[in-house]
């Protein structure tokens, strides 16, 4: 496939992204599209530009040079309408949530619905216990985010960016600042969205995900990205992949986590 | 004649002070309200306005705060005839009230803006909201939970240096004392009871103010980070 | 031109306020720390009538207007009690006992800021409470105070400025007096505001630098 095509084809992508702040090169000419049922995964050490990466995929950090396209259309990145426009469609999870800290659960989602969406007030509701009912939080839609667990406020952030029917949804690290027992429920979640073929871009650790789900992996260091291909090749026993070498060091490092508690979190904000 | 005896009191002091404390709230009140919002607006303008507009606002401020507002009153009521403007008494300081507490309210709330998160900001722009949306519905709402106990202490600030306008040839509960005082030769017991009657209309905005607080009050959202 | 010449020849009469506006508020500094310091411990570790009766105090001295305590002790109670004293000081003290108030909350904040384990680690060592306190809560909690302080610096500076109401003869009072003889009232107070705009200035970096000569790493109120 031509990159034209696949520029055309795909429901996202970003085009030779790169980023500077200062003297340094935090992003160095990346790219990554995302078609229907894609499941593509960031990895790589902390610093890599996995999140710079991310947030300059819906604009949340303005590149310096590099184009984005939804659904095959430029965006023009000095339109703020056209901002909105990819934003609204380009649902965003974040590592510690963001949850909006004075709304209940239920508010956190309705909010953008009636804001972007123009929804009214009982009809955002609806559609907000709606998604809180998908996530499993039916119960819990009156609480502040106070009074919500880890994992509880990462599924109302996936429940808020679901609401915005988004066409692609992007992940950063969304279980690492989550307590171990934790993690499970918000992969469970994004299990489930990748089973009805949400396309997604994630950064994430949790190499079982990786291998089962992602339909291909992209390594990243030093703002480039380094190696790209499916999981099975990159994974495979006998490759000499630097994935494969970067992940077999997160693997002793979890082990060692295991047997020694008090270096768990040191592993997990690691990884 | 007996040190604080009833007649006195019922008949020459407190009749007076009731008139003088309806004039001072006729200054507490509107001063609140107008430089309440003006102090909301610079507070606003101060974080998230251009360059010129923010330079100005900030300078204003540092000057009003950096002045003894006795001067600040003398320079609207004794100064500006200088460039032909006359002031009332009550307007000069009504409006030196509206500054004052506007400036040092807008440091409350500046503060208040400043400690939202950037998450919060960014969680709106995600879900596509445009900028003026997120001000409104995510970050006044959060800054001005965080602002309201500071701005609560300007207010009680406020009603206290109301009796400045006695300096003005204003006449509210100071300068109703005053002249009681200078009549009756009794300063004691009227400075006394005005001071009561201070204290009555600071305990009761300290109340309204913690029922506000806690009105608006959001699990964990005070002790978050604050 | 006129104008200029005039704040120029009364220049030195205006300045000759700065002592009395000096006299002020350094003297109210003073009282108010001598007495605050002791309400203050008194609020944190006294007995429930000590705390009730300090509290009343403190209820008292930041709930009435500063213009109605001067009026109050100046045409008052000094009065009453046949005490016979210039303005300046009498000025001083009401302006004092009103800080006194103030400071005792700026140093009951830092004394209760101080971790409980401090009080205790000096028992363990066989030391006395008052001895702990003096030796071991307040050298840490002063420290921590001085940010407030430098802030009731600046209040009383302003404040200051009120008693020229009862004629103390301060930097507020002498401009009002040569703008009502020569009407120039606004360039004169224009004048006056610059002047307590760098006195509060010098001030603030005094103290700052005093913050600084007494920091110890890695300790302030900000954790």
């Amino acid at each position: 496939m031509t990159n034209e095509n696949n520029i055309k084809n795909a429901l996202l992508s970003a085009q030779n992204i790169s980023v500077t702040l200062g003297n340094r090169l935090i992003l160095n000419d990346v790219s990554i599209s995302v078609g229907a049922g894609d499941l593509k995964v960031l990895i790589g050490p902390s610093g890599a530009g996995k999140s710079t990466f991310l947030q300059c995929i819906n604009q949340l950090i303005p590149t310096d040079s590099g184009s984005i396209y939804l659904e095959g259309e430029r965006i023009n990145m000095a339109n703020n309408a056209s901002l909105c426009h990819l934003r609204q469609n380009v649902g965003m999870i974040f590592q510690d949530f963001n949850l909006f800290d004075h709304l209940t659960a239920v508010e956190n989602i309705s909010l953008a619905l009636r804001k972007v969406r123009n929804l009214s007030k009982e009809d955002a509701n609806d559609r907000a216990r709606k998604e809180l009912n998908r996530v499993g939080l039916a119960n819990r839609a009156g609480l502040y985010p106070a009074q919500l667990s880890g994992g509880q406020k990462q599924r109302v952030a996936i429940a808020r960016a679901l609401a915005m029917d988004p066409k692609v949804l992007l992940l950063d690290e969304p279980t690492s600042a989550l307590d171990p027992e934790l993690v499970g429920e918000v992969l469970a979640v994004i299990n489930d969205l990748a089973a009805h073929g949400m396309p997604m871009i994630m950064a994430t650790h949790q190499m079982d995900f990786v291998r089962s789900l992602a339909t291909e992996v992209l390594f990243m260091e030093s703002g480039s990205i380094i190696e790209q291909d499916k999981p099975h090749v990159l994974l495979a026993s006998t490759s000499k992949s630097r994935t494969l070498d970067f992940c077999s060091k997160l693997n002793n490092l979890r082990q060692v986590a295991e047997h020694s508690p008090e270096i768990t979190c040191t592993a997990n904000s690691n990884t | 004649m007996d040190f604080f005896d009833i007649t006195f009191l019922t008949q020459e002091v407190i009749p007076h002070l009731n008139d003088g404390i309806l004039d001072s709230l006729a200054l507490i009140i509107p001063a609140i309200l107008i430089g309440g919002s003006f102090g909301i607006l610079m507070g606003i303008v101060r974080v998230f306005a251009k360059k010129p507009l923010k330079i100005i606002a900030d300078g204003f401020v540092a000057v009003i705060r950096g002045v003894p507002l006795t001067i600040q009153l003398m320079i609207l009521y004794f100064g500006l005839p200088y460039i032909r403007i006359y002031l009332s008494p009550y307007t000069a300081a009504l409006l030196a009230f509206i500054f004052c507490t506007g400036a040092y309210q807008s440091e409350y709330i500046r503060g208040a803006l400043l400690s939202i998160k950037q998450g919060q900001i960014k969680a709106g722009q995600a879900l596509g909201m445009t900028k003026s949306q997120i001000i409104w519905s995510i970050i006044v709402p959060q800054a001005i939970r965080r602002a309201i106990p500071g701005c609560g202490n300007e207010i009680i600030y406020l009603i206290k240096y109301s009796s400045l306008a006695y300096i003005v040839t204003h006449i509210e509960l100071t300068g109703e004392a005053k002249i009681i005082a200078s009549r009756t030769f009794r300063p004691t017991e009227v400075y006394l009871v005005a001071g009561c009657y201070y204290l009555f209309l600071i305990t009761i905005a300290t109340w309204l103010l913690s029922k506000l607080e806690q009105k608006l009050s959001i699990p964990g959202f005070s002790k978050a980070n604050s | 031109m006129q104008t200029i010449i005039t704040i120029l020849e009364n220049m030195p009469y205006i300045l000759m306020g700065s002592f009395i506006t000096l006299y002020l508020v350094i003297g109210a500094l003073f009282i108010g720390f001598i007495i605050g310091l002791p309400l203050a411990i008194g609020q944190v570790y006294g007995s429930r009538i000590t705390r009730l009766a300090i509290s009343l105090y403190v209820w008292f001295f930041r709930g009435v207007p500063i213009l109605l305590l001067l009026f109050l002790f100046y045409f008052g109670i000094f009065n009453l009690i046949s005490i016979n004293l210039d303005v300046a000081t009498v000025s001083c003290i009401v302006l004092g006992l009103a800080s006194s108030a103030y400071q005792s909350q700026i140093f009951r904040g830092s004394i209760q800021s101080i971790p409980y384990g401090q009080l205790k680690a000096g028992r363990a060592l066989g030391m006395t409470d008052s001895q702990s306190i003096r030796s071991i809560i307040l050298p840490q909690a002063l420290r921590l105070s001085i940010p407030g302080w430098s802030n009731e610096y600046s209040i009383l500076l302003k404040d200051s400025a009120l008693c020229f109401a009862l004629g103390a003869p301060d930097i507020m009072a002498r401009t009002h007096f040569v703008a009502s003889r020569t009407y120039e009232y606004l360039p004169l107070y224009i004048t006056a505001a610059f002047l307590y705009f760098l006195i509060t200035l010098a001030g603030v970096r005094l103290l700052r630098y005093l913050e600084r000569r007494f920091a110890i790493a890695g300790y302030t109120l900000s954790a």
